[in-house]
């Protein structure tokens, strides 16, 4: 998006509404757009569409200050106070510490969180009027969509890389040639999660109730991916507890890419010694599938829900 | 006429016979209007009366249920994307990107609407200049007042050239001065062809229309220019308050065989000989009366005499 700079236009006060009544007239040779020739909106312009709301999402994020440190600074307090706290008292497979443990948990945190709170935005965009211009439009729905997961998902995948590459910097984490697929491996996640954000966020009238969704639903959904402690082991000796834990764990796709994102930033260790650990493929179809559900299933409640556009 | 006169002056906007129920509320109950380009055209009605039900089909907000409403000869059930690619929505809640700049917000626009490059540039400086915003556009749009907000709102609504530009209660929380640019800003639309249609529950502005429709419980009871409407009202128009007003309705009408109607705290009678029936009543009622008072017939006339009550 082109940001402001001063600029003087050569137009000058009396002519004021000239050229548009020029234009309005049925003959204006320099009219791309549905206006004219009232054909819908082809493939390209959504795709405009929905780069520019994307660009917004960006612009809107990073003029929002306390938004950039929330995104970033929470999950660091959380790694650092956990790592720190438990390190005593925690040892994972390949004798880590809580802190080496914790990292693709916190990163997950971070994708989660930005992911969340760029597509609570909708819920704003709502209230605030601007989504109502966006819904009368003659793009339709799904570049509202693909704005709001691309805005968001960059957002997310951007402060999620810069905090890995942080990490790596300070020598908390090795690096390695899998740092290629470690970044697609979060885009995808950040578009999974952007997707769930977005059916959440689009039938509600009020941010309150997306936080109440939040707490009961993403929260719990990240804690048992194996992000905050591992994923129980469902062998001959486990427990009532254990056995539905670890259900309830391996029935969560997010476990998938965690369970990927571990073995992308520490490769020297071998997980699947020490517990559940899917092979890679697995891991990568889950993950890829859970951002395709989630991303179809927002696109049909979008699509399906005139309730929602009159929510003003 | 000429080509170019009668490309002008065409029919833009056909509602036939509009029915919309809200549940087992009836909002509309089988409206039919026809406007056309280079008229200002408002509906006026209270609130409750279903102008803005009438606003949200026209701007295919709602998909309609009965009846069948045509933008520049397309039917808006059949291709709405269409149709929203021929009309500009000016809504009553600001529809602004407040975190966004005046061009941003402008840019957004152009982008759902198909605008890019040059051509989106071209556009921007034409309806900043038009609107006189030009010297603003570099700020934020949270920083502007309610009445350089609005021009932002016009300017996003004539970006893409449409045929029919809709506005909902435009002049709602704007001061005199805002209110005569807007008037200034939509005169100069009309005059270039668009079909300007406004809603509104303000009876000066209504005033102002070259034609309008007077809404009250789901039905248009008079259509056609102010001065018409008003001239079939008669000449003059005597309003009494009094403070028993039963009493002073029984001797206006029994014994001094007026048509007298009722509305609110008021008796109203019509009459072409206004002036000379003040005297009469005043020394008939004598201080049974709080004032007398004589004018010309307004359009709320119009609407006490088709609806039996107040305006409100």
């Amino acid at each position: 998006m082109p940001t402001a700079t001063p600029v003087q236009t050569p137009v000058s006060g009396p002519s004021r509404f000239e050229q548009s009544s020029v234009a309005v007239a049925s003959d204006d040779p320099m009219t791309p757009s549905a206006a004219r020739s009232g054909e819908p909106l082809p493939m390209t312009l959504g795709l405009a569409a929905a780069w520019m709301l994307a660009k917004r999402e960006w612009v809107r994020f990073f003029r929002q200050r306390n938004r950039v440190i929330s995104a970033v600074v929470q999950p660091l307090l959380f790694w650092l106070l956990f790592g720190t706290g438990l390190r005593g008292s925690f040892v994972g497979a390949g004798d880590q510490n809580f802190l080496e443990y914790f990292l693709p948990g916190t990163i997950a945190l971070i994708v989660l969180f930005t992911a969340i709170f760029a597509t609570i935005s909708v819920i704003e965009d709502r209230r605030e009027g601007f989504m109502q211009s966006v819904l009368v439009a003659p793009v339709g729905r799904w570049p509202v969509l693909f704005g709001k997961v691309l805005g968001g998902s960059a957002i997310a995948w951007v402060q999620a890389v810069l905090f890995l590459l942080l990490v790596i910097l300070f020598g908390a984490a090795p690096l390695t040639a899998s740092l290629a697929p470690t970044l697609l491996l979060l885009a995808l996640m950040a578009a999974a999660m952007c997707g769930l954000g977005m059916i959440v966020a689009w039938p509600m009238d009020s941010t309150q109730g997306f936080h109440a969704v939040m707490m009961l639903g993403l929260m719990p959904m990240w804690l048992l991916s194996g992000a905050f402690f591992p994923i129980p082991a469902i062998g001959g000796d486990a427990t009532v507890g254990q056995w539905v834990l670890g259900g309830i764990m391996r029935a969560n796709p997010l476990s998938y890419a965690m369970v990927e994102l571990r073995r992308l930033i520490y490769p020297s260790i071998d997980f699947a010694a020490y517990g559940f650990a899917p092979a890679p493929v697995i891991c990568w179809s889950v993950t890829l599938g859970f951002a395709i559900v989630a991303l179809w299933i927002a696109w049909r409640l979008m699509r399906g829900s005139r309730r929602a556009d009159l929510i003003v | 006429m000429n080509r170019e006169a009668a490309e002008l002056t065409k029919t833009l906007v056909t509602c036939r016979d509009v029915r919309h129920r809200y549940g087992d509320r009836e909002a509309l109950r089988g409206v039919s209007l026809s406007m056309s380009g280079g008229e200002i055209f408002a509906l006026l009605g209270p609130n409750g009366s279903g102008k803005t039900t009438l606003f949200r089909l026209m701007s295919t907000l709602v998909p309609i249920q009965d009846g069948r409403i045509e933008v520049d000869g397309i039917d808006t059930a059949r291709d709405p994307l269409a149709v929203r690619g021929r009309i500009g929505i000016v809504f009553q809640s600001p529809s602004l990107d407040k975190k966004l700049t005046v061009d941003e917000n402008i840019a957004c626009q152009g982008a759902l609407y198909g605008l890019s490059g040059k051509e989106l540039r071209r556009r921007r400086d034409e309806v900043l200049t038009a609107m006189r915003l030009t010297d603003r556009r570099g700020e934020l749009c949270e920083k502007l007042s309610g009445g350089l907000k609005r021009r932002v709102e016009l300017a996003k609504g004539m970006l893409h050239h449409p045929r029919v530009m809709l506005l909902d209660e435009p002049s709602t929380g704007l001061d005199p001065s805002a209110r005569l640019d807007l008037w200034q800003a939509l005169r100069a639309m009309s005059d270039s062809g668009v079909a300007v249609i406004l809603t509104t529950h303000l009876l000066d502005e209504a005033d102002k229309s070259d034609r309008l429709a007077i809404m009250a419980e789901g039905v248009v009871i008079a259509e056609g220019a102010p001065e018409a409407l008003r001239r079939e009202m008669g000449e003059g128009m005597v309003t009494v308050s009094a403070g028993d007003l039963d009493a002073v309705e029984r001797v206006l009408r029994d014994e001094l065989q007026l048509p007298v109607q009722r509305a609110g705290h008021q008796l109203r009678i019509r009459s072409d000989r206004a002036a000379t029936l003040v005297p009469q009543l005043a020394e008939r009622l004598g201080d049974r009366v709080q004032s007398i008072a004589v004018g010309r017939p307004g359009l709320e006339d119009v609407f006490i005499s088709k609806t039996g009550h107040q305006f409100l």
